[in-house]
């Protein structure tokens, strides 16, 4: 089961307008956890679904492509190897990628391109091998 | 005008300064340590972002990552608190260069009053007077300037500060076997041999003359934060806005001077340019937010006040209370804090970004609140930070509590203002 973002946003305002602080769906292959006020943390999303977060190792500007004329170095359902790029962190001008550190199947890309991103924020889920 | 500051440290003086913008109606976007994104200061701040991880020079101290986060996150001013960048002339040029407003005076003048021979040299072209020395670039002419001013002298690194990187000689044999070891540490500590030697005053004074100014060249002082000063130094502590003017100083620092017992006068040391750890000793007796006053000048506005509107009231003190074993050589304490309860008494003010529970990670300097006293006189704040002391309860982590109570209990610190006395009649 795939979701786009229009599903997840349509989801979000369902949860937003029922009476519920807590949700959790757990079907074979699919899981949805939501918590109203604060994000559920990354071990019991990422235990429950498998996915490892690939975080950002700096602060700055998270960008997914090359250029903005680049195709995005990885997609949801791409695969990765330890090494492989998946974006670029831009501090005052200076380009760093941020490669995987597992080999797997990209599930997620969190963050936006273009924005800020904290030190240890997640910018893509990883579905490790088995 | 500003509407967004980004708030670049950590503990009491990261709240105070989000405080201080909640209270004007800005927004405060707090730049945080993996280990300091929840607290106080934290849940204040409109916005916390995480700069990196806990050691300083992978977070606080990253210029580029700091003024990134403050662009990223829409802010257009950034105050530096003390410490880590706030004296950092590349930082303060960096956040000028991507149009941000540095709470803080000009990069530039920050490089003048960081090297200790060009303040000198400022000072001595805005008619103040000078503790008599010059550079010296070798023994040889630290040995023929002690010749001519006599032992002892003070070997002090050009880009020291602070009380950082000055050694004394008390005779020759002193001076020769120094001069190498001052020129070598000065390189590694602050990146610059270059040394300068002045006379050393036997009996001194230190005193910090707080000022501020504004970006059209207005400047005040607020008097200093030595007890045992009075007024008797009113000329000495006038001098200080004149060296600030004729540097072209705004927002506020310290101007510190020593004054010289012995000889009855008075000599320009070097320039602060930050907000200091102990601002709120002058809050409390002039009745001015200095912190307030920084974003309103860092923002464009003029002082809103002249020299005659301020007038000094009662007497203050504050005490650091750290998280640090004084009976094993001051080693820090960093740990879990249980419970934390700070007194509320008339009079007394405490700055603080700890609670129930608070980490004090080893990261950094071991600070958990500090404690202003205000009362009609000296003795009047003493006794009401005795009684604070008393009356407060920090469990989990050791402190340096019974210290602090122990120092204000000294004789000699309780007749302070009979030191004064005689300070007075000496120099009358």
């Amino acid at each position: 089961m795939a979701l786009s973002d229009e599903d997840v946003t349509t989801i979000l305002r369902l949860i937003d307008e029922a009476d519920v602080d807590e949700l959790r769906v757990e079907t074979p292959g699919f899981t949805l956890h939501m918590r109203r006020g604060s994000a559920p943390s990354d071990a019991a999303t990422g235990a429950a679904t498998g996915a490892v977060p690939i975080t950002a190792p700096m602060l700055g500007v998270f960008y997914r492509a090359e250029g903005p004329a680049e195709a995005p170095f990885v997609e949801v359902g791409a695969r990765v190897e330890s090494g492989t790029v998946v974006g670029l962190i831009e501090v005052m001008k200076l380009m760093n990628a941020v490669q995987s550190e597992i080999s797997g199947t990209v599930v997620e890309i969190c963050a936006e391109n273009g924005r800020l991103v904290e030190y240890g924020q997640p910018l893509v889920r990883v579905a490790p091998d088995r | 005008m500003i509407s967004r500051v980004f708030v670049a440290n950590r503990g009491e003086i990261a709240l105070r300064v989000v405080r201080a913008c909640r209270a004007r109606g800005v927004e405060a976007v707090l730049g945080a340590s993996e280990v300091d994104l929840e607290g106080p200061a934290a849940r204040l701040a409109d916005r916390v972002v995480c700069l990196g991880p806990a050691p300083a020079s992978a977070s606080y101290l990253l210029s580029g990552t700091v003024v990134e986060a403050a662009l990223g996150t829409g802010c257009d001013a950034i105050h530096p608190g003390y410490g880590f960048l706030a004296e950092n002339a590349g930082f303060a040029a960096l956040a000028a260069e991507h149009g941000l407003r540095f709470v803080g005076p000009p990069a530039a003048v920050i490089e003048l009053t960081g090297d200790k021979l060009r303040a000198r040299a400022a000072a001595a072209e805005a008619g103040l007077p000078l503790v008599p020395g010059r550079a010296v670039g070798s023994h040889a002419e630290a040995a023929e300037l002690a010749r001519e001013i006599g032992y002892p002298i003070l070997l002090k690194a050009a880009g020291g500060g602070g009380g950082r990187g000055i050694k004394l000689a008390r005779d020759d044999g002193e001076l020769a076997a120094l001069f190498d070891l001052a020129a070598a540490e000065a390189r590694s500590a602050f990146g610059d041999a270059r040394l300068y030697a002045e006379r050393f005053i036997t009996a001194a004074r230190h005193v910090e003359v707080q000022v501020l100014g504004d970006d059209r060249g207005h400047v005040v002082h607020l008097g200093e934060r030595d007890c045992s000063t009075q007024r008797r130094y009113q000329k000495v502590i006038e001098e200080a806005p004149a060296f600030a003017r004729a540097i072209g100083y705004s927002n506020a620092g310290t101007v510190e001077l020593a004054i010289d017992v012995e000889r009855e006068d008075f000599a320009f040391l070097e320039m602060n340019c930050r907000i200091q750890v102990e601002h709120p000793v002058t809050e409390a007796v002039t009745g001015v937010d200095l912190v307030d006053a920084q974003l309103a000048i860092a923002g464009g506005e003029p002082l809103p006040f002249a020299q005659p509107d301020l007038v000094a009231s009662g007497h203050a003190i504050e005490c650091r209370l750290t998280a640090e074993d004084p009976d094993d050589g001051f080693r820090p304490c960093p740990g879990r804090v249980g419970e934390f309860s700070m007194p509320e008494l008339p009079g007394l003010r405490v700055d603080t970004n700890c609670e129930d529970g608070t980490v004090i990670p080893p990261h950094y300097d071991s600070l958990i609140a500090k404690l202003i006293a205000h009362g009609p006189d000296r003795e009047a704040a003493r006794t009401l930070l005795l009684e604070a002391l008393d009356r407060l309860t920090v469990t989990g982590v050791r402190t340096n509590r019974e210290l602090l109570a122990r120092l204000l209990r000294e004789p000699r610190f309780v007749e302070a203002d009979v030191t004064t006395r005689w300070l007075e009649e000496t120099l009358a």
